[in-house]
């Protein structure tokens, strides 16, 4: 199995992401994370998605995504020519004694501390998700309480814009 | 892969909008596929209504006749009550149906014999759910149908309120498109794009849910109103490399099958596949969907493929070198096994859905886009290749065709039980009616008879449930045949399980004056199940028998109760009255016409490829396999 990115322009219509995820459902489609906003274009949402699927696999998933009436374009984008990041916030266990030594492993990441309390701070960072999985690698020592993630967000290197791009053709 | 070039989809439009007349042969201007003149994508006339105050309701009912529609089917209830208020002075035909799903069937097979989009119509909850089954049932045959539901009123929407289903949720996996309107002023738009979508491309259900606050409130309402649909291009032309490499491809082949389906028939494409298949010289198989679009009668015609197929044409496409496909998708009850299935062919596949190629079978010359425009563009790049390396000699291949042809024909054994055989009673209604009436079959074993023993000559005369394989859909579908196509003999091949799940429709029948002949095949159980018990589960028939045939108790009697609801009725158990009963309910027209053929439970579907097989395990009978030469 392979890791895919998709970038997935769509209408911002009701049921537009039920629609999506169910599909993928449907098809037993195995997704892997999906994050979903606004564009700078009004009425555009775009959608993020990161599936494992092997060569043929892929390309009728995005043959069916593309079937959605709502979906207006479909990218894939790879690791080389475009900016993967995904978003954390980690509770860490941090008294007196080791919240030192947990904000400095926070700045060797460049991550930031955005909540201290006597028993715990508050880590967030962004970056590639493998970066992400080393900074949990040296929180854990400490104890990791909570951890919410976003899903990847993506997009192409350069001064091409898909929804440009897109709605050009439309 | 090929991506086609895509042309403005309001082509499809003006093809369908004249499409009633499916049997005429349209003749179509050499350069036709080019003209991309601005045609609108609403369908209908396209008259100009300016601004009028009306509500909702009306809204509903004002853009179904500007789209140009005459009949549709439904049954009112709480959350579409203020549209049926503005139905009555229409001068569209509603037609009151007893159950919901036969509102749904009666709109696909009125889609089916027509090539317009069927209507439905359904209130909220209960309503909406019992046209699931419908629905489904047309997205997986790829029916153009538009479904209108009622919807609780937009403030309690999601309080669970008396008779509310997010039917949008429902059906989202089995619609080709759904919309939920809450706005009034969405309605003329939501119609035309609901009608845009559900004809164009590859047809299937659209859902449009209104709330019924949008049917009572006031709007604006104007015509034709702007289609927006920006993620909507279906492509019709085929790539102009990838005809010229199949053309190629098949000048080359030395065993090549033109393996037809379904698409073809919706396509309203069948006088350019004669063309095709007569200048290629190949053979040409109809699957279960596609039965008629190429004549029975052709000399290049050798049978149905699949689970149950012909043995020419199981063994034409098991042995092929290349795999002409038409508006097909390689459909497990075609291909059996996946990995066995035409080892040694190339595969040639057209199709107007992108996502069906390379699905199931990897394609290798891709073509999207319409077999309507892509099988005359084919035969021109035939032509051309041909001019230069001469036309390809099919003579070794035909010999071990016709051979086949021969030596395993469709037939049957008389049932040693002394009841009728099931297959005369649809061979001799096929014959006795002719090739321009209309078949409507349920699913089962009388399903597959009838696709086996009439001869079909001509597109959209047979209907069944092929994807689904709903049981129920023969008696509602043949009504909306009937309707769509009054003038024809419109027959509803029918099980004794399949008939008593939606025969309430008689009664719609009946009162609406809608003469559909019913035949009963039955014998007395469920027949295809029970024909797996005998094959495949040493004979233990565990609830299968339904007791309405040869002694047993008779419940129902289906003579009396198509007597109760208004029907002609006959029973027929004897060989020599099949004849004489058939042109008794061929002689009356101004009724629907049931008739119980009492036939022989012990009959089974031969041909068969078990399941989990390979097509090359072809049974013609129980346990006996083909004696395969090998050719040259």
């Amino acid at each position: 199995m392979t890791r895919h990115t998709l970038s997935v322009l769509v209408e911002d219509k009701p049921g537009v992401l039920t629609r999506v995820a169910s599909l993928f459902a449907r098809r037993a489609f195995n997704i892997n994370s999906l994050a979903v906003g606004p564009t700078e274009v009004p009425g555009m949402s775009r959608m993020t998605v990161v599936v494992d699927a092997d060569g043929e696999l892929i390309e009728q998933i995005t043959k069916q995504l593309n079937k959605l009436v709502n979906v207006i374009k479909i990218v894939e984008l790879t690791a080389e020519s475009s900016v993967q990041r995904d978003h954390i916030l980690v509770k860490v266990r941090a008294d007196a004694g080791t919240r030192l030594q947990v904000t400095q492993a926070a700045d060797l990441f460049r991550a930031s501390v955005v909540d201290v309390s006597t028993e715990s701070v508050v880590i967030e960072a962004t970056g590639h998700p493998e970066k992400l999985t080393a900074l949990l690698s040296v929180l854990e020592p400490f104890g990791i309480r909570e951890i919410v993630q976003s899903g990847t967000l993506a997009v192409g290197r350069g001064s091409r814009s898909m929804s440009d791009r897109a709605l050009r053709s439309a | 892969m090929s991506k086609g070039s895509p042309i403005s989809p309001s082509l499809m439009a003006t093809k369908s909008a004249g499409a009633h007349k499916a049997s005429e042969r349209v003749e179509r201007p050499a350069d036709a596929g080019l003209d991309t003149a601005a045609v609108s994508p609403v369908l209908g006339p396209n008259n100009v209504v300016p601004p009028t105050v009306m509500t909702g309701s009306q809204a509903i009912v004002r853009s179904l006749e500007e789209l140009g529609v005459d009949d549709i089917f439904g049954l009112p209830g709480g959350a579409i009550l203020p549209t049926y208020d503005p139905l009555m002075a229409s001068r569209m035909n509603h037609i009151l149906v007893r159950h919901e799903q036969g509102a749904g069937h009666a709109a696909q097979g009125y889609a089916m014999v027509t090539g317009r989009v069927g209507v439905c119509i359904a209130t909220s909850g209960p309503g909406a759910t019992n046209l699931v089954t419908a629905i489904m049932d047309a997205h997986m045959d790829s029916v153009p149908m538009v479904a209108i539901t009622g919807q609780v009123a937009s403030g309690v929407i999601g309080t669970d309120a008396f008779q509310e289903a997010d039917i949008v949720g429902i059906t989202m996996p089995i619609t080709k498109h759904s919309f939920l309107v809450t706005d009034p002023n969405d309605i003329p738009h939501v119609m035309a794009e609901a009608f845009h979508l559900a004809s164009t491309g590859r047809p299937g259900p659209v859902l449009v849910d209104v709330a019924k606050d949008a049917q009572q409130g006031q709007m604006t309402f104007s015509w034709p109103p702007k289609i927006d649909l920006p993620g909507y291009h279906p492509v019709l032309r085929g790539h102009n490399k990838q005809v010229r490499e199949a053309a190629r491809l098949i000048a080359a082949a030395s065993k090549p099958v033109l393996y037809v389906g379904g698409g073809v028939v919706k396509a309203h494409a069948s006088a350019e596949l004669l063309e095709l298949a007569e200048l290629s010289g190949a053979p040409v198989v109809t699957t279960l969907m596609a039965r008629g679009v190429f004549p029975d009668s052709h000399p290049q015609h050798v049978g149905m493929p699949g689970m149950h197929g012909t043995v020419s044409a199981v063994t034409a496409l098991q042995q092929s070198d290349l795999l002409i496909t038409l508006g097909a998708r390689f459909d497990d009850r075609v291909t059996g096994v996946l990995k066995t299935f035409a080892p040694n062919a190339k595969v040639i596949h057209a199709d107007i859905d992108p996502a069906e190629i390379s699905k199931n079978r990897t394609a290798d010359v891709p073509i999207v886009g319409s077999v309507k425009e892509i099988i005359p563009e084919l035969s021109e790049a035939l032509r051309a290749v041909f001019a230069v390396s001469g036309t390809p000699d099919y003579t070794n291949w035909w010999t071990f065709l016709n051979n086949l042809k021969e030596t395993y024909p469709l037939g049957w054994t008389e049932p040693d039980d002394g009841l009728s055989a099931p297959q005369r009673v649809i061979e001799r209604i096929g014959a006795l009616t002719g090739p321009e009436g209309v078949y409507v079959a349920g699913v089962g074993q009388h399903q597959m008879w009838a696709s086996q023993f009439i001869k079909y000559e001509r597109p959209h005369a047979w209907l069944n449930s092929g994807g689904a394989g709903t049981m129920g859909y023969a008696v509602p579908a043949a009504m909306g045949a009937k309707v769509g196509n009054p003038d024809r003999v419109v027959w509803a091949i029918d099980g004794d399980g399949c008939f008593q799940m939606t025969n309430q429709e008689l009664a719609t029948c009946a009162i609406n004056k809608i003469p559909i002949k019913v035949a009963i095949i039955n014998n007395s159980s469920l027949g295809m199940v029970r024909q797996w018990q005998t094959l495949f589960y040493e004979g233990r028939y565990s609830n299968t028998d339904l007791n309405t045939g040869h002694d047993t108790v008779r419940i129902p009697d289906f003579v009396k109760l198509a007597d109760a609801y208004g029907c002609a009725s006959f029973r027929c158990d004897r060989d020599e009255d099949i004849d004489a009963t058939i042109q008794k309910a061929l002689e009356i027209n101004d009724r629907p016409v049931v008739i119980d053929f009492v036939v022989s439970p012990n009959s089974m579907v031969w041909p068969m490829v078990p399941s989990g097989v390979s097509n090359d395990q072809i049974q013609v009978a129980r346990n006996m396999t083909p004696e395969w030469e090998e050719e040259d």
